[in-house]
């Protein structure tokens, strides 16, 4: 299990979901989903494919509309909030995509620093260097500053995915399917990484997964997404303690019984 | 079933219309991409060059070719300096360089905004706080409006060297002679009616182009159907519009 870290704030939410629905169609994704997520957390959410779990951190990161119930990030309303408003609430959030998204045109240089001019134009050209080098120490990848992404391993990939949200300075890591079609010591690394973000930046993250070492490893608390909503959660033991058909397979597969 | 055909046939449209409303707005309003603009510029005209350049010279030297017997039964080849002009500048050099430019930059325009959606680029700038329509949608268009009256002019010319160099081979005609009854036989107005047709049908190319690749999905396929749909739609569109275009100019005084 994972310690738990000083400088989680459990009374201060910094994501409030109430009642949340969605859907496509007649397909009914999410039924009255309600969630917080507390400063400094490591938030896991579990849940089998097509249960809506990144349908909920598309919503959280305004790239997809809820059809009703209300989304409060960082005390910003998300349901009438204004275009540039949501812009700037965004530059608070980072989201690691499940494909890295990296732009296939640019170096990892210029993936680094596409955001960083955008955003802060008065930058000068030591001070992005400076960020730019900052953000792959973290991520232990400067040897590949100059590469194309189509040089890069997966994890490769998802470790410089991580560090173009990390050059922003977010308050909230949205992690999408962090350690998805990854060898098991790349897995480990980027666990660590994810741990280390926590650490170092002091974010609160949602880690969206269905991989239960990582669950098990980042996660300080795991909710579980069942027919469109949470309702398990707790630690790691108190989820799977349950004979529950809809979450002992998960158990039982991850950790071949 | 027919219902929903024409359901699915009327939202496109209205996205369609969105989406052109949307570029209008953002393209007066700052902050521009002026890096962005310039490098799309590069890639769909310095790029375009070699194959537009081939395309332009061909088409000057089979024109002519083609034309001399037709005048020579009237003992009128002395008329082919100007038949070549007023055909070259009026319709073949903004609708083959619009042709050309639908096939090679809309199809690629298409294809590159294509698997930028489906692989979450453009969702990427979205939550990294960038305007992707602005960067690349605006970006495209622009270059594609500027880039293909420009191609256009350079095409006519090519094609009007082409034209000489088979009226050398066959009359003693002097170069100088040949530019000077070729700009004898038109008037400003054509070129500037070609310039602005030219200009519709490079906005054409680019808005079409980004509206596929924009709203792609279905994966990979949904990529290809993007580059497809978009040098079918848009040389549908380029002919629709020289029709218009071509009614519209007998209005305008000589």
């Amino acid at each position: 299990m994972k310690e738990i870290k000083d400088f989680i704030k459990y009374d201060e939410p910094v994501i409030t979901i109430r009642e949340l629905y969605k859907s496509f169609g007649d397909l009914h994704i999410l039924r009255g989903v309600n969630l917080d997520l507390y400063r400094g957390e490591n938030l896991v959410v579990l849940g089998r494919s097509g249960t809506g779990k990144s349908v909920l951190i598309k919503i959280i990161a305004g790239l997809l509309q809820a059809d009703n119930g209300s989304v409060e990030v960082l005390g910003h309303n998300l349901i009438n909030i204004s275009p540039r408003d949501l812009q700037a609430l965004r530059l608070k959030i980072g989201f690691s995509f499940q494909s890295s998204a990296l732009y296939d045109s640019m170096t990892v240089r210029e993936n680094l620093e596409f955001p960083l001019v955008r955003v802060n134009k008065q930058l000068r050209r030591k001070e992005i260097n400076e960020a730019v080098i900052g953000v792959l120490e973290a991520v232990d990848l400067l040897q590949s500053i100059d590469q194309m992404p189509s040089e890069l391993s997966g994890g490769q990939r998802k470790r410089i995915g991580i560090a173009r949200t990390l050059i922003l300075k977010p308050e909230i890591m949205l992690y999408d399917e962090p350690t998805a079609g990854l060898d098991p010591i790349t897995c480990i690394e980027i666990n660590k990484l994810i741990n280390q973000v926590q650490d170092r930046y002091k974010t609160s993250s949602i880690i969206i997964t269905h991989d239960l070492a990582c669950a098990k490893s980042v996660g300080d608390r795991i909710v579980m997404l069942l027919d469109g909503s949470f309702e398990r959660q707790g630690n790691f033991d108190e989820i799977f303690d349950t004979e529950d058909p809809r979450v002992k397979p998960f158990y039982d597969y991850n950790f071949i019984k | 079933m027919i219902s929903k055909t024409v359901d699915k046939y009327l939202i496109e449209l209205a996205e369609i219309h969105r989406f052109v409303i949307r570029f209008f707005k953002e393209v007066f309003v700052g902050p521009y991409e002026f890096k962005e603009i310039v490098r799309q510029c590069y890639e769909i005209g310095v790029k375009s060059l070699p194959l537009i350049s081939l395309t332009g010279f061909i088409i000057g030297i089979v024109f002519t070719k083609q034309s001399r017997p037709s005048l020579a039964d009237f003992g009128a080849q002395a008329m082919l300096p100007a038949l070549i002009s007023i055909a070259v500048v009026r319709a073949l050099a903004p609708l083959v360089t619009a042709l050309i430019a639908a096939g090679k930059v809309g199809s690629q325009i298409g294809a590159e905004l294509g698997s930028m959606k489906v692989s979450e680029q453009i969702e990427a700038m979205e939550v990294s706080g960038i305007n992707p329509f602005k960067f690349l949608v605006v970006s495209r268009v622009v270059a594609t409006s500027v880039m293909i009256p420009i191609l256009m002019l350079y095409v006519a010319l090519v094609a009007l060297l082409g034209a000489y160099l088979n009226i050398a081979q066959n009359e003693a005609t002097s170069i100088v002679v040949y530019f000077t009854e070729v700009f004898d036989a038109i008037t400003f107005r054509d070129i500037f009616s070609s310039v602005i047709k030219s200009l519709v049908f490079g906005f054409t190319i680019g808005i079409v182009g980004c509206y596929q690749g924009y709203t792609s999905s279905k994966g990979t396929e949904g990529v290809g159907r993007a580059a497809n749909w978009a040098v079918v739609m848009s040389m549908f569109l380029i002919f629709i519009e020289e029709l218009v275009i071509v009614q519209l100019l007998q209005f305008i005084p000589q």
